[in-house]
């Protein structure tokens, strides 16, 4: 397994997007702290950007590298290695190679500029988030052979949970502001990983006090540590339920 | 070595394998011929375990390969054509997979400085020609010195020096008592090579027998005209009938 792996890792690393999209991390956020006076403010400055870029790049990197490497998948299938490690390795070495670029680009200054645990928890959410957009590229990959389709589909994917669902989310608001939907709300979110991420995120900022009712019923759930903990499992679940189902599926594939 | 029950497979409506038996020995060096798109590759694919069939079996020593890899040990493979990622080297081709199959028998390096491929290890996938693409899957198949070679279309696309370096290497191979399975359309070729021929047609196979009773059979020399004989007599048998 770590043989393959590494041999990933360095052929990602290599490639000179993986270095670009570090660098633009790091001047995002080095530049939103320079901007702002208080580190609340640069840290959502921050979030919104960290929650608009990662899931991007992650699901498209990987996306285009998967259809990329199908060559490579191909080479190590004619050799005795298990169809599931293959999958794994690939996906272990793009999910660490992203998680890196996003702990060296963000991490870093987000470690200086905000040293307590909300400025631990964006490395942490960042990270998750980056793992989770590479495991849907990894679904949308397998889901077609035409790469065009299949780079299609990513940016679908994104759309959906970076623009789309908050719409949806509002158009639900309004609909049905006459009921009582606060609860239904948090069970909402946890449908997409961006809006968990960001909520998570939020509630720990003092701004949810600005949030109104809907707002009080988040922190009451957030809030506490079961509700930390429940929105992170279901974070890791965003993560390994739409790698496993690819991972299924590839070992069905014909190549 | 090899037996093979009941493979049928099917790719959207095109059924490619149909209900196919077949067996193979140690020491036999088995072609398999027919038109284009008769399911040789496919076929070949399956034993891989690259495709995966519909229902039937295929057993290696004994063991089924549904599910299991380390059987892919004994077996060398040169694909018809070699997709290799593009931005790597030969060298790094050859050394990565050397990495991920460790072995502990000898490496057969003998095609590397037969081809004088040595000479050309930091040049790119991308910028070889088709047949010396070629010569780096010919290369790889062999460098484990595995029981059973599968060779898909060996010969398409080398030169005649390189060509008769890969055909004195199998045969050489075969002197050793390994499996070698090849699949070819220049039938002239495979004379001094082969000790049974399979011909499939539409994903079924039409025949799998020894060459010498083909010959026999059709009292011909030439396994190019014993072929060229029994399709023509299958052809007016179907027309009288």
């Amino acid at each position: 397994m770590n043989r393959i792996i590494k041999i990933i890792l360095l052929d990602i690393l290599k490639n000179k997007i993986v270095l670009a999209y570090t660098l633009i991390l790091a001047a995002l956020s080095w530049s939103s702290f320079a901007l702002e006076d208080n580190s609340a403010k640069g840290l959502l400055t921050i979030l919104n950007v960290i929650l608009f870029t990662v899931p991007l790049v992650s699901i498209l990197f990987a996306t285009i590298y998967l259809y990329n490497s199908s060559e490579f998948i191909e080479l190590l299938l004619s050799q005795p290695i298990k169809r599931r490690k293959i999958w794994t390795s690939l996906f272990l070495g793009l999910s660490l190679s992203m998680v890196l670029a996003f702990v060296v680009g963000a991490g870093i200054p987000l470690l200086i500029n905000a040293p307590d645990s909300v400025g631990l928890m964006m490395i942490m959410v960042g990270s998750l988030i980056s793992v989770i957009f590479v495991a849907l590229a990894f679904l949308s990959s397998i889901l077609t052979r035409d790469k065009a389709k299949g780079i299609g589909i990513a940016i679908m994917t994104w759309l959906f949970f970076a623009l789309l669902f908050d719409g949806i989310v509002l158009f639900l608001l309004f609909q049905l502001a006459d009921y009582p939907i606060e609860h239904a709300m948090v069970a909402m979110t946890a449908l997409s990983p961006i809006d968990l991420a960001r909520i998570q995120i939020l509630m720990h900022l003092d701004v949810s006090a600005m949030m109104g009712y809907t707002g009080a019923i988040f922190q009451d759930f957030f809030g506490t540590a079961v509700g930390l903990i429940i929105s992170f499992l279901l974070l890791c679940l965003w993560a390994m339920v739409p790698f496993f189902i690819s991972l299924k599926k590839f070992n069905q594939k014909d190549l | 070595m090899i037996s093979i029950k009941n493979i049928s497979k099917k790719f959207g409506k095109l059924a490619v394998l149909q209900d196919i038996n077949l067996s193979f020995q140690k020491g036999q060096c088995i072609a398999l011929i027919g038109p284009n798109g008769c399911g040789k590759t496919t076929l070949i694919k399956s034993i891989l375990g690259m495709v995966i069939p519909d229902n039937g079996s295929i057993t290696f020593n004994g063991k089924s390969i549904l599910g299991d890899y380390l059987y892919r040990n004994n077996i060398g493979y040169m694909p018809q054509i070699g997709r290799y990622p593009d931005n790597m080297t030969i060298g790094q081709i050859i050394e990565m997979i050397k990495k991920v199959r460790p072995s502990t028998t000898e490496l057969d390096e003998e095609l590397i400085r037969a081809f004088e491929l040595d000479k050309l290890f930091d040049k790119q996938m991308r910028t070889l020609s088709g047949g010396t693409t070629q010569k780096v899957s010919a290369v790889l198949a062999f460098l484990f010195n595995p029981d059973v070679l599968i060779l898909d279309e060996p010969t398409a696309g080398l030169d005649p020096l390189a060509s008769e370096i890969l055909k004195e290497k199998i045969i050489r191979e075969k002197e050793k008592g390994k499996l070698i399975l090849i699949t070819s359309h220049l039938l002239s070729e495979l004379d001094d090579l082969i000790t049974e021929i399979i011909f499939m047609q539409d994903g079924q196979v039409h025949f799998h027998k020894n060459v010498t009773v083909i010959k026999a059979e059709t009292n011909e020399t030439r396994i190019s005209k014993a072929i060229a004989s029994i399709l023509k007599a299958k052809q007016t048998t179907t027309r009288n009938s």
